[in-house]
């Protein structure tokens, strides 16, 4: 799976307020649980009819038995705490070097037009084509993980950041300048919260994509963590447990998703995209 | 002249200006010529007039006349390409402490990540005022414009005429002796308009404050001033300094239908129409043709 065909799904905008009426909300979820359902039963069905050896697919019930052992046991949730790390190192590291750079290059008109070709050349990069020189510079670590998730979450939170700054309402500007507000102040009052919607959006993008990147680099490098797990899983013939693994990380993903969701409803309770109808 | 019409006016071709340091806001032959890629655009020619202390003026003139321009050069957002502007006699060189600006755009005036209250308090917070004091200013500001009721709501949750009044209570609490507004009921439907016409007046009054309202809207400049100082069309001159001898005590009913108030409007209205139609005052022609060649 290539970095960018993620991207590219994910890349939604800020998300728009969900309008759930009452009466509508139980049915939406029950048609949600009945697709998991039919999907379930379509993996178990598969295999059990013989569309698939069984041997390359397991039915379902087996692969979701296989995790529920896996939960049992103490590597599991090494191979777990490995990949998180990794993702959450990696992560804050982007967002950190993002804020900071994308509000330094995102003020000055300057500095956004000198760097502008350089970003363009770079970001389309993918970033398992560093795999080779991950491996040269760290070896089979959790460096080269970093370094990996690093370089692909970064442009994700950094571009975002650039639009936030540049979004900064004039007229806002204006009246924070009238009124005697320093620039440190207006960073403050007026280009933070105004590039704080872009800023959650990247960082959305960002939680997905280095977990992406975290898994890959554990896969193809070998270095500590879930990925590593499904590779010797795999190579040991352990088919189930391998399906398992997968499962295990597409759960984290949709873990990872909500809490940022979260997060990012709660920090933004005023935007326009979250904050519910006119109250008064 | 077509002013003469109108008895007990004095038409002056320049706004009227005090001696020595009575003028609280002062601008002297102020202008402003834009540079853009197509050439220089001279938005205003030469303005000067002063503000006493404590007046209400009103700023009225055709669209494109440049009011907009030369709210921004007092107000210190933008720097005047000649002339200046005094403040108590200081020249304004950047957004002077003592001065505070209501915009149009009230939605994107008021920040929507605060609440009412904490837009109000935020200018003086950055100013440093004490906790204790900064709550009295804040509450009694809200409750000037009638909105102590909302200080938990946020921005977009209120109406435009209550937005408005949010931005007013922001420039209230921050103790301005100059205020400026910058056409501020442009956007409002006509019933709150007439509410926040009365508003002003009454803020005014009660806090002694110099007021320099931006309008195009004739009624309303005739209605909320004691002055109406006529813009001509662009390249700006002043057209007309306008008394307006109106009583102090003002309302919506009675005050529109004196037929002085009629004669008045008739009058600004009047010039205006000159002004659109290219008249200039007789001292701004002569300015006009030895500026003509210089200005290119």
């Amino acid at each position: 799976m290539t970095q960018e065909a993620v991207t590219t799904n994910s890349a939604a905008p800020i998300p728009r307020a969900r309008k759930q009426p009452a009466k509508k909300l139980p049915s939406k979820q029950l048609l949600g649980i009945a697709g998991i359902i039919g999907f379930l039963l379509l993996w178990e069905l598969i295999p059990r009819v013989g569309i698939v050896e069984p041997r390359f697919l397991p039915p379902a019930s087996e692969v979701i038995a296989a995790l529920i052992t896996d939960f049992g046991l103490t590597a599991f949730w090494v191979a777990v705490g490995e990949t998180m790390l990794a993702w959450a190192i990696g992560l804050v590291m982007s967002i950190v070097l993002a804020v900071v750079l994308g509000f330094i290059i995102g003020s000055s008109m300057f500095l956004r037009k000198f760097t502008n070709s350089t970003v363009e050349f770079l970001r389309p990069i993918p970033s398992v084509a560093l795999i080779p020189l991950a491996v040269l510079l760290f070896g089979v670590k959790i460096e080269s993980t970093l370094m990996l998730v690093v370089y692909a979450s970064f442009w994700q939170v950094f571009i975002q950041v650039l639009y936030g700054v540049a979004d900064v309402d004039n007229v806002a500007m204006q009246t924070a300048k009238s009124y005697g507000l320093g620039a440190m102040a207006r960073v403050r009052h007026v280009v933070f919260p105004t590039a704080l919607p872009y800023l959650m959006t990247g960082i959305r993008l960002a939680a997905s994509v280095a977990l992406i990147l975290a898994i890959t680099a554990e896969l193809v490098i070998g270095s500590p963590g879930l990925g590593r797990e499904i590779a010797l899983a795999q190579s040991g013939g352990a088919i189930s447990g391998m399906y398992a693994l997968v499962l295990a990380t597409g759960l984290i993903g949709v873990v990872i998703n909500l809490v940022m969701r979260f997060i990012e409803r709660k920090t933004l309770s005023w935007h326009s995209s979250i904050r519910s109808e006119v109250i008064v | 002249m077509q002013s003469e019409t109108t008895p007990g006016t004095t038409p002056a071709p320049a706004g009227k200006t005090l001696p020595g340091n009575e003028a609280m806001l002062s601008v002297r032959n102020l202008k402003k010529v834009y540079k853009t890629d197509g050439g220089d655009i001279e938005a205003v020619r030469n303005l000067t007039f002063d503000l006493k202390a404590g007046e209400l003026a009103c700023l009225v003139g055709p669209s494109g006349s440049g009011k907009t321009t030369l709210l921004k050069c007092i107000s210190g957002l933008m720097a005047p390409t000649e002339g200046e502007v005094l403040l108590n006699g200081t020249p304004v060189s950047g957004p002077p402490k003592k001065m505070a600006v209501v915009f149009q755009e009230y939605g994107r005036s008021l920040f929507p990540w605060m609440r009412v209250r904490e837009n109000v308090e935020l200018p003086l917070k950055n100013q440093g005022v004490p906790r204790a004091e900064r709550d009295k200013l804040v509450d009694d500001a809200l409750e000037a414009v009638g909105l102590s009721h909302v200080p938990q709501s946020y921005p977009w949750q209120l109406s435009g005429g209550m937005q408005q009044r949010v931005a007013i209570a922001r420039a209230v609490a921050y103790q301005p002796e100059v205020l400026l507004m910058d056409e501020p009921f442009a956007a409002v439907d006509a019933q709150t308009r007439a509410d926040l016409e009365d508003l002003i007046r009454t803020v005014w009054r009660k806090l002694g404050v110099t007021v320099l309202f931006v309008t195009h809207d004739i009624d309303e400049s005739v209605y909320l001033g004691e002055r109406v100082i006529i813009l001509s069309s662009s390249p700006t001159v002043i057209q007309e300094d306008l008394t307006i001898d109106l009583p102090d005590e003002r309302d919506q009913l009675n005050t529109r239908s004196l037929p002085r108030f009629t004669e008045l409007r008739h009058h600004v209205y009047e010039q205006i129409q000159l002004a659109k139609q290219g008249h200039r005052p007789a001292a701004a022609v002569q300015t006009d043709s030895s500026a003509g060649s210089g200005a290119a």
